[in-house]
């Protein structure tokens, strides 16, 4: 579970979907760095990723690490984006045997994890088949 | 002018039925059904709360107002089922939609009009010319107590309004509120459940509340039930709606188009303002719509609304609320319902 | 740079050892090497441990350990690549003595992983994932490894049972290992009946949770033949890494930090693939193995559950690989396993490797990995 504060740092991409597009190369990285990783330059503007895309793969964890015990069984994928950008997350409202690699889905946001009855709630992007 | 710029619900997709639930309890599904004139309701999932579908109500609502997020100068979320007790919703809603950070935010509470209680003064604020653009919410992910009669209709949902003066929507004609200390249904701090008053909340709270402000507004706007295309009521059931337009003259076929709750439940703070994005999904340019929310507690909100041209560029531009409500959806047995709305108790 | 030479293996049985705290498996396997060896006083002692400070609360743990085997004040460090700490410790001391800084050193890989329940165990191997865009999201390591099987099954038509045949061969071999965790045979039918972890993977494609150290001694290859011991030398060595997400990379299916790791290994050795007699590699999860054969030139890309299954791979194929058992029936203390690799390997070069005996192994390889192929460590062992 992320503290307050590393929590609070990431908000821009969880939330938002901010990345930053190298000024040189226009490569996108999310989450944004400070040296584009293909062309080395150091100058980027703030994106917002396109909020649909396809699944590259999948799988459903079945045995789930702590803070999502009570979620298992849950799929969670690789999904490009329509705008070539990769991430990480959850695909949601689907029947695990409807998943397949392609499927189109779209980005919602969810609520990803929460510390107990009385910590943090923490949000962010998830994925949910179109 | 000013008035409804933008527009948007979210309806998460699982639902369960009242045979269901009846089943659990030994209690007659049939003559809930009747009494109740609800089928079934809408479930959130484990990872659904007010403020996620807050989110993606407002999301639809930009998509329709077509503004740029930063342009918005309040963010108001009104539920009864804020996700936490001390910490704004607001704020996540404004951050996830790029508000931030020049914007006022508020939390609303009023039992089911907080929701409406946040488009109030959204509007106001943008009649009073201090903000370009105000988003209210009105969103809730309410429980009913195991067993009780709340529990067949408590659902999920969320409505989203941006209020501002160009390109409207449905220009805010009057407001009006009516409202007393009136104890019809309340919950403590601490509790999870809510308590009622039984046959109480009908007459001397839902009733009189809506007929007041309804009244109210009439008067307030000069204007007589047949003047409106469209009504929408606080729907806690299926009957209120219609008996308590019947009584204020009304007809069947005002009401229907933004009658859900058959078939969605009891949204609670999203039940009026989910009722009236329907309602302008099939609206044309010049109908006049009257909105009259009820909060337990008790007050009532009203607004008549007069649809403008720009519907007709606006509608389609997200998913409508009766697609929302009848399509892909997902039925749950009690016990995965039980499961996801916390009500098995669970080691510590 | 001198020749580096490995004169001393140490190891003692893997498996749940709940009488032994961290620094007694350290300290028992370490005094086997330097026995092996038959030197009792280290220039260096480097340790491959990937999450003491969690597992057990540890940190500072070379000097510490450096402490119990009785040799302060040795200069000490920890390197820590997740589950390549072994591989970079043997990579960091080989450079120490090439470069002429230490003569002898004890190479150790330690984990003690059973003192925390199996979920918090889930959470610490999760740590070598990207913390704020993978493990955020609820995955695992047998999920990332999920995703590439299910990718490479989807891309090149790999099947189950292929995935299957990987654990199958690791047993076999295993059950000949007095030292594994799960010295026993097992079927197919068995791992495509056991349960699921994360779709498709089930509970027998994943490595276990174990606690295990391992260690070895290394000096100038001129030192060794004086002492007149059965020369086993490193004559290549190679380390790279890729992005640390999975999604990041170019090719979900493909290991490319082994790749690169290996190419260094092989030219500083100037080996080829064809010229390696026996392989250990990092079967974490037995898509891995696939991957990694792949990636290091044994297979063409995309053949490696074929080559499995017509049994290039078993202990009597062509290029035997995990003829220790691999992660999969030797266990996978996580640290410990890239010194446990060159250990089996040193063994097959002395001969020294009984019932699992390559015949003739005269060139051999080890790869360990870290995290979903985010780190890669190679290298390559020789007969002196």
């Amino acid at each position: 579970m992320p503290t307050p504060s590393r929590y609070w740092r990431e908000i821009p991409q969880r939330y938002r979907l901010e990345a930053a597009k190298c000024k040189k190369c226009g490569a996108v990285s999310f989450p944004p760095r400070l040296i584009c990783p293909f062309c080395k330059a150091r100058e980027f503007e703030t994106v917002t990723l396109a909020d649909k895309g396809k699944i590259l793969t999948y799988t459903i964890i079945r045995v789930p690490p702590q803070p999502f015990a009570d979620q298992a069984p849950y799929a969670v994928g690789i999904i490009e984006l329509n705008d070539g950008v990769r991430l990480t997350g959850q695909i949601v409202d689907c029947n695990f045997e409807d998943l397949k690699i392609g499927g189109r889905v779209r980005i919602e946001f969810r609520k990803i994890s929460q510390e107990g009855e009385a910590g943090l709630i923490c949000y962010g992007y998830k994925f949910v088949p179109e | 002018m000013e008035g409804i710029v933008g527009y948007g619900a979210y309806i998460p997709r699982n639902r369960i039925k009242v045979e269901e639930i009846a089943k659990v309890w030994g209690a007659d599904a049939p003559s809930y059904k009747k009494g109740l004139l609800v089928e079934e309701k809408s479930v959130p999932s484990p990872d659904q709360d007010t403020i996620t579908m807050s989110v993606e109500a407002s999301k639809n609502a930009l998509k329709r107002a077509r503004i740029n997020p930063k342009e918005i100068g309040a963010v108001y979320i009104g539920s009864e089922s804020h996700p936490y007790a001390v910490k704004p919703s607001g704020t996540v809603l404004a951050e996830a939609i790029g508000a931030t950070p020049d914007v006022h935010t508020a939390d609303f509470e009023f039992a089911c009009k907080a929701g409406t209680e946040g488009m109030f003064v959204a509007l106001s604020l943008v009649k009073a010319g201090e903000i370009k653009y105000g988003l209210a919410v009105g969103a809730d992910t309410s429980q009913g107590a195991p067993g009780d009669a709340l529990e067949y209709t408590a659902a999920a949902g969320a409505a989203a309004y941006i209020f501002g003066r160009e390109n409207v929507v449905a220009e805010a004609l009057v407001t009006y509120s009516y409202a007393t200390d009136t104890p019809d249904f309340w919950r403590r701090e601490y509790q999870y459940y809510p308590q009622h008053g039984g046959r109480f909340t009908g007459e001397p709270a839902y009733f009189k509340h809506i007929i007041g402000a309804a009244k109210g507004i009439l008067d307030k706007a000069r204007l007589k039930p047949s003047d409106f295309n469209y009504v929408i009521f606080h729907q806690p059931n299926g009957k209120f709606p219609f008996r308590v337009g019947e009584l204020l003259g009304f007809e069947k076929k005002q009401i229907e188009p933004g009658w859900l709750v058959s078939k969605l439940g009891n949204t609670y703070s999203g039940s009026s303002p989910i009722g009236l994005t329907a309602t302008l999904d099939i609206s044309k340019p010049g109908d006049l719509i009257l909105i009259v929310s009820y909060g337990s507690g008790a007050g009532s909100d009203a607004f008549v609304f007069r649809v403008t041209e720009k519907i007709d560029e606006v509608r389609d531009l997200a998913p409508k609320t009766r697609v929302l409500l009848d399509n892909n959806k997902n039925y749950l047995d009690y016990g995965t319902y039980a499961k996801f709305r916390g009500k098995i108790r669970k080691a510590e | 740079m001198r020749e580096v030479a490995v004169i001393g293996v140490g190891m003692t049985k893997w498996g749940e050892l709940w009488e032994k705290s961290l620094r007694d498996i350290f300290v028992e396997t370490a005094l086997l090497a330097l026995d092996d060896a038959g030197v009792d006083k280290i220039d260096s002692l480097v340790v491959g441990c990937m999450s003491s400070g969690i597992f057990v609360g540890q940190e500072h743990l070379a000097s510490l350990l450096a402490d119990y085997l009785g040799q302060a004040p040795v200069p000490a460090a920890r390197v820590e690549s997740a589950c390549s700490s072994g591989g970079l410790a043997l990579r960091t001391g080989f450079i120490e003595v090439a470069s002429g800084m230490a003569d002898i050193v004890l190479v150790s890989g330690v984990e003690k992983m059973t003192d925390v329940s199996g979920q918090e165990a889930t959470y610490v191997l999760g740590t070598a994932a990207d913390q704020e865009y993978e493990c955020y999201h609820g995955i695992t390591f047998p999920g990332l490894y999920a995703l590439i099987a299910r990718a490479h099954m989807e891309k090149y038509g790999t099947t189950r049972e292929q995935l299957a045949l990987v654990a199958v061969k690791n047993h076999y071999n295993g059950s000949m290992n007095p030292l594994a965790q799960y010295p026993y045979k097992i079927t197919v039918d068995a791992v495509l009946n056991s349960v699921l972890v994360a779709d498709p993977l089930r509970i027998l494609d994943c490595s276990p949770i174990t606690d295990g150290a391992a260690a070895l001694i290394l000096c100038p290859l001129e030192l060794a033949k004086k002492m007149k011991k059965p020369l086993v030398k490193i004559s290549g060595s190679g380390q790279a890494t890729d992005t640390i997400a999975l999604s990041s990379r170019k090719d979900i299916t493909w290991i490319e930090s082994t790749f690169q790791a290996a190419k260094k290994a092989y030219a500083m050795a100037g080996k080829k693939p064809e010229d390696i007699d026996v392989i250990e590699a990092h079967d974490c999860f037995t898509i891995a193995e696939i991957c990694v054969m792949e990636a290091l030139g044994l297979v063409e890309k995309g053949k490696g559950g074929k080559a499995v299954e017509e049994g290039l791979t078993s202990l009597k194929g062509k290029i035997p690989v995990n003829t220790s058992g691999g992660l999969k029936a030797k266990g996978h203390p996580v640290g410990a396993t890239g010194v446990a690799q060159a250990i089996e390997i040193v063994k097959q070069l002395r001969e020294d490797a009984g019932p699992r005996q390559v015949k003739g192994a005269r060139v051999g390889l080890t790869q360990n990995m870290g995290g979903s192929g985010g780190s890669s460590v190679v290298h390559i062992f020789e007969r002196g």
